[in-house]
Parts: C-alpha cells; structure tokens; sequence
C-alpha cells in the first residue's frame, strides 16, 4: 500500500510559503526594510567588501578541500556549496565572547571564527578528530551525530546564564551561544528536546538552521510539513526565514536574535532558507534523486554573484580588488594543498592518548601490548 | 561490608545513615566545596528525587544549581555535556536505571569521547547517577542492571557502591574526578544503614576495589547489590566449615582484579556474582582477565552465578531470577565439586 504523503489538507503548498527577510535580491538589489536596514546600518562598503571576501574565500577552502578528496588526500569532504552566505552573515554577527557549535559543515563559520583551513582537513583526512582548541576561537569541534550539539548549545547556554554573562548591558561580557544544525537535523529528538530545555529555561542560544532542502537524498517534506521556523512558535520563541542566500539579511537578522539571547531574552530559531549545490558529501550522488532543473534554478540565486553584482553596480570597487581576491584565493588554496599533504599520521599508540584525563592502567598495559606487537617487526627487519 | 564502618562514638561527625542519606550527604559535601557542582534531573528538585536522594539540596543551593528538568533523558545528558564544556561539574540523575537509554546515545556517542575527539583539550567532568538493579518488587524498565554497556564503552568510568560509606565517599570521589563517570547505586540497598565518621579520609581511592571477607576455600567477585546477599552466604558457609573471600569490585571501569588475582591464588576457585544478565556481562570479563592471570592457580572454572539472558522478568518470579544466598551457595559448590 502507498500512503499518499503528499496529500494535505491545506491547499497547495506554495501559497502557504512564507515570506523570506531579504535585503539583497539575486540580482543584487539591495531591498530597504524598514526594521532589519537599522541592524546594519553600520555597514560600510568596505564591510560589504569583506564579507564578499568571506564568501570567495571560504568557497575557495571548499572547492580546494572537494579536489583534495579527489585526489585521496581526504577520505571525504562535506562540501558548504551554496550555504556561504548563511553561515557567513551568521557568523560575522558573532562576538569574540560568543560561542558557536557547529555541526561539520561549517566551513565558513570557523573561518569567520579564525580557525585555520588546514585544521578543519585533518577529521576528513583522518589524522585527528578535531584539531583546534574550541576555547581559542569560541568554535566548538565539529559533531557528527545529527542534532546532538545542539543540546550542547543549549548547556553551554545555561552555564552562561550562571555566570551571569548575559543582560549586563556589557558588550563585551553579554554572551550569545549559537547552535547550527540542518533541516534533517530537525526531526532528531535532541533538537527538540534543545527547544524545550532552551525555551523552558530562557536559555541564550540561537538555533540557526540552515534548511538546504536535502538530508542525503531526502527532501524537506521527508522531515516537515510546515516551514521549520514555525516549529519555534510551539516551543514558545520567536522564528523567522531568512534568505540563506543573502549576506546581508542572515548578518542582520542574526545580530537581532543573538543581542536577544545576550540581553537575556532567551532563545531564537532562523531558518536560512539556502541549497546544497553539492553533493552531501564526496561520497554522494545526487544524481540519483534530484534533477539538475533544481540545481539551475538555484544557481541563479548564488549567494556570492549577487554580492559582487551589488559592489560593481554601486561601483563599490575596482577590477584591482578582484585581482587581488582572485591572488589570495589561489595562495590560500595553495597553502592548504601544501598543509594538507603535510599533515602528518599519528603514531599508532597516540590512541591510547586522552581516553581518559586519568588512563586505567589496563589501558597503559594495552599500549605497552601494542608498542611491542609493532616493535617485534622492527626487529625482524632491522638486521637485515 | 563489616570492615567499612569503623563508627567511633567519639567524633562529633559520625553519622548513622542510610546509602540515600549518604549520597545526599555526599552531594552537599561536595556542592559546598565546588559551587561549579551542579545537580540535574527529573524531580531531583522539590521533591528532592523519587527516591529523596536529593532531598533538601534545592532549598539549601537554589534552582540555578538543582535543577529540575524536563522529562528527557537525552536532554539532561547533553545539556549537562554543555554545561561541563562552559566549566560546570554536572551531577545528572537518571530516575531508573531502564530510563538511561534514551540518554545512551549523548552518554557514549559524546560524553565518552569528547576528551579524545579534543585531543585531550576538553574535560567533562560528568558524574551520572543512575539507580539500578531489581529485588524491589517494580514493574518493567524498573529493576535493570544496564553496567555493561557502559563498562564496555571507552571513555566512561563506572562504579558502583554497595553500602552507606562507600556511598558517601564515592560520590564525592567521583565528582571530583575530571572523566566522566557512571555511578550506580544499588536502590535496594538504598535503607541499609551504617555509622560513620562523615569528616574522616576515604578509606580507598575510587578504582579500588576491596576484600570484605577473608576464607580460604573460594573467592567470591562481586559489586553492588550483591554485595550483601554475597555475604550473607559467606556467613551461611562458614557454618558449614567453608571459609570464602569475598571481594566488592565497586570499580567496573577500569577493573581493579589485583584483590581477585591474590585471592584467587590462594584459592584456587572463584565465583562471580551480579544481577546482570550473564552473557557479555562484567562475570564475563572478570573471567577471562583471571584465567590469563591465574591459569596455573585455577582448580575450577570460573562460575558465573547471575541473572538469566532473558529480560528483566515480572516481579512475581524476579525472585527466580535474581542471584540469592542459595544460588550463590551453589555456584560455590559447583566450583568446589571440581
């Protein structure tokens, strides 16, 4: 028997779709809003040209990191394709003191939040399972378990909300805790329950979901019959959908919940309506389930095309600033090539390093056991 | 059990008090020490836990450091790794020991391997109470003994203590340790009493475990709830002219067999007790560890004296199926007919 899914009793489901905060149209029309211009207003073109910078240079660290896997210098890249702009307006809205979970997509997040580019290849290589230190840039490790960080969010928030960092009127101390996660993310149980234990608590975390309209292979109305951001109004804080494409608006409306979660006003969710352009991950082939048709329609909405229309129309820069981009992209993507294969394997009995703060001394005696296995072939070859 | 309660009448702080009160005692002890101690779970709030554990700390500490939780188990755990990762030492209470499941995949797919997925630069210093084992009379997901599945997972330490001192020191002992750790108490050894003296030194660090009877003819390995039906048959042994060691293993992870190893040495025979399902179980372990240790001292297999590999049964026949003083008698036996 086939269950007719698709069937609903509200109509057609276009014309339920809700309006997107956009303020750069994918021609690169800037679009005035009344409330979300004033949370940017700030905005300088020279910060315009940054953020372009942002965007050329984490899709540069992506596409590098997709040949790299090509090349079998990484076992599997999962490729940001597309969502730049989400997690480039989310992320440039963060403070230094602000703390981001993500989960292992987010690329260009740990480049806003200043984590080096090689460090992000050495889970995909297989050399470590996370390599920088998550206090330094306030950038927790990436989380492959769908959901789960986002409950980590949600603690880490509550333990900010002890200290007292929040509400102060302190720009400096007041902290925000962001959680990303993916539309498939949201039919997980830990993400409901992060809603539940955010909003019950009045916890300062904002849910940035970046809804790409995949999980692997399975559309948004596998996981949802209503927009995500509407999930929020039933655990009792404000949503919204914001153009996951556009720059502008994820950075404005990304500094409106997170100054809310610093001012002690508790949770938000966003839901950065974007596409994956990629594949899943290199793994991957989305030739399988969807249709090329999609891909085209989507590319028109390129989230880096309709910044650098606006800066040209506005003649906001010169061939001399893309030159130079064009420079620094293939020095960076050279550089992480070169760091890459430079990545050295760890030495066998590494793994019994941080199991524990205080290892058993059965694990001790499993190193020793392992350090002699490999040394007993040492021997065999050494005098020959 | 006899030799951990050495109750002196003339210091001013000893107690007499039941492994509940102990715990309590334990965590404030150990809130009063560390204001970044944290208590977290269902009802362990005002009603101080469906079993008083916590009875009394919400008022004396506040809701910022006991917190009543929503009803999920995932949720308390994963919050709780949050709440580490910001400095905090959470203490979660999972209501019974079958609830944990929901919050198995946060306890072994993050909290057991953030320090290591870290390279070591991340601590949570997570303890996790959990109350287990049956013997109470309860209805399903009541009366389970889940240990194993944490013992076998890398990353975590598990404990369980089987008496009020123990209680009361291993807690604190386990909340100041930066692993995460899985601590059970044995609920129906949760009104046994003994008196102690709350401000002395604990007698033992965590990862020990201890000899509690001393014989000559069997050593019996065991932990928790066990603890007492063990020695209660040493007591019903020795009337028979049979002397037994007995050991409380109180750690699960890591093992500390260098006790069983000595013992078993001298005896030539042991006998592993614990209400746990047999297959895979800590018996299992404990074993194997001695056959490679002891081969040339073993006049007997190892015996396995333990719950059935079934699931935990109705209470009317959990009394079949749970490991008593006539079984554990037997399993002595049956290493002795060898």
């Amino acid at each position: 028997m086939t269950v007719d899914t698709a069937a609903t009793s509200t109509g057609d489901p276009a014309a339920r779709e809700p309006e997107l905060v956009q303020l750069l149209t994918p021609e690169g029309q800037r679009v005035p809003h009344e409330y979300y211009d004033t949370l940017i207003e700030d905005i300088t073109a020279e910060d315009i040209r940054g953020l372009y910078r942002d965007l050329v240079l984490s899709r540069r660290i992506d596409s590098e990191a997709v040949a790299l896997q090509r090349q079998g210098e990484l076992g599997l890249w999962a490729s940001m394709l597309g969502q730049e702009a989400a997690q480039v307006g989310s992320g440039r809205a963060l403070r230094p003191q602000d703390h981001a979970f993500p989960t292992y997509r987010e690329h260009a997040v740990a480049w806003c939040r200043g984590v080096e580019a090689t460090q992000l290849l050495g889970l995909f290589r297989g050399v470590d399972q996370g390599s920088w230190d998550p206090r330094e840039n306030n950038f927790h490790l990436y989380t492959i378990v769908i959901g789960a960080q986002t409950l980590h969010a949600t603690g880490y928030a509550m333990g900010v909300q002890r200290d007292g960092a929040i509400g102060t009127g302190d720009p400096e101390r007041d902290t925000a805790v962001i959680a990303y996660f993916g539309d498939g993310a949201t039919s997980q149980g830990d993400v409901n329950e992060a809603f539940i234990w955010a909003s019950v608590n009045n916890a300062p975390v904002v849910f940035f979901c970046q809804n790409n309209q995949w999980a692997i292979s399975e559309p948004l109305e596998r996981q949802t019959r209503v927009p995500l951001y509407r999930r929020a109004h039933g655990f009792g804080f404000p949503g919204l959908r914001v153009d996951g494409n556009d720059v502008l608006a994820c950075l404005a409306v990304s500094r409106e919940a997170l100054q809310r979660a610093r001012d002690g006003e508790g949770p938000s969710l966003i839901e950065a309506f974007t596409y994956r352009m990629g594949a899943h991950t290199t793994t991957d082939d989305p030739t399988r389930y969807r249709l090329a048709a999609d891909l085209e329609h989507w590319r028109l909405k390129d989230p880096i095309e309709r910044v650098k229309a606006y800066l040209v129309r506005g003649d906001l820069v010169d061939q001399q600033f893309f030159d130079d981009l064009d420079a620094e992209s293939e020095e960076l993507a050279g550089n992480l090539r070169t760091a890459c294969r430079a990545l050295p394997d760890p030495e066998p009995t590494s793994i019994f390093e941080h199991v524990y703060v205080e290892p058993p001394p059965t694990l001790l005696a499993q190193r020793d056991e392992m350090a002699q296995y490999l040394d007993s072939f040492a021997e065999q070859e050494g005098p020959r | 059990m006899t030799d951990t309660t050495p109750a002196s009448a003339e210091k001013p702080a000893s107690a007499r008090l039941t492994v509940v009160k102990a715990i309590n005692a334990g965590l404030r002890r150990s809130m009063e020490n560390d204001d970044k101690v944290l208590v977290m779970g269902e009802d362990v709030g005002k009603l101080g836990g469906v079993f008083r554990v916590t009875d009394g700390l919400q008022k004396d500490f506040g809701e910022d450091r006991v917190i009543d939780t929503p009803l999920a188990e995932s949720g308390i755990i994963g919050t709780a790794v949050g709440l580490a990762l910001r400095g905090y030492r959470p203490v979660c209470e999972i209501q019974f020991d079958g609830f944990v499941f929901p919050g198995y995949d946060q306890i072994v797919t993050q909290v057991a391997k953030m320090h290591f997925r870290s390279g070591g630069r991340l601590r949570l210093p997570i303890v996790i109470r959990i109350p287990y084992g049956g013997g109470i009379g309860a209805v399903e997901h009541h009366s389970e003994s889940p240990e194993a599945y944490f013992a076998h997972t890398p990353g975590l330490k598990v404990v369980s203590c089987s008496n009020p001192v123990d209680a009361y020191w291993m807690i604190q002992q386990s909340i100041t340790t930066d692993d995460p750790v899985v601590f059970f108490e044995p609920k129906r050894r949760y009104y046994e009493k003994a008196e102690f003296d709350l401000d002395a030194e604990p007698e033992l660090p965590l990862h020990s475990s201890r000899v509690v009877n001393q014989g000559t003819d069997a050593t019996v390995a065991t932990y928790g709830p066990m603890v007492k039906t063990c020695m209660e048959a040493a007591a019903a042994a020795a009337e028979d002219g049979r002397s037994l060691d007995v050991i409380d293993l109180r750690t699960l992870s890591p093992l500390d067999l260098e006790p069983v190893y000595q013992s078993v040495r001298r005896t030539g025979r042991l006998v592993v007790v614990h209400e746990a399902q047999r297959t895979l179980g800590i018996g299992t372990e404990v074993a194997a560890r001695v056959t490679e240790e002891c081969f040339y001292s073993l006049e007997s297999p190892v015996i396995r004296v333990t719950g059935y590999d079934t699931p935990y049964p109705p209470a009317r026949v959990e009394d079949d199926y749970l490991p008593d003083l006539d079984r554990v008698l037997d399993g002595v036996d049956r290493a002795l007919s060898y």
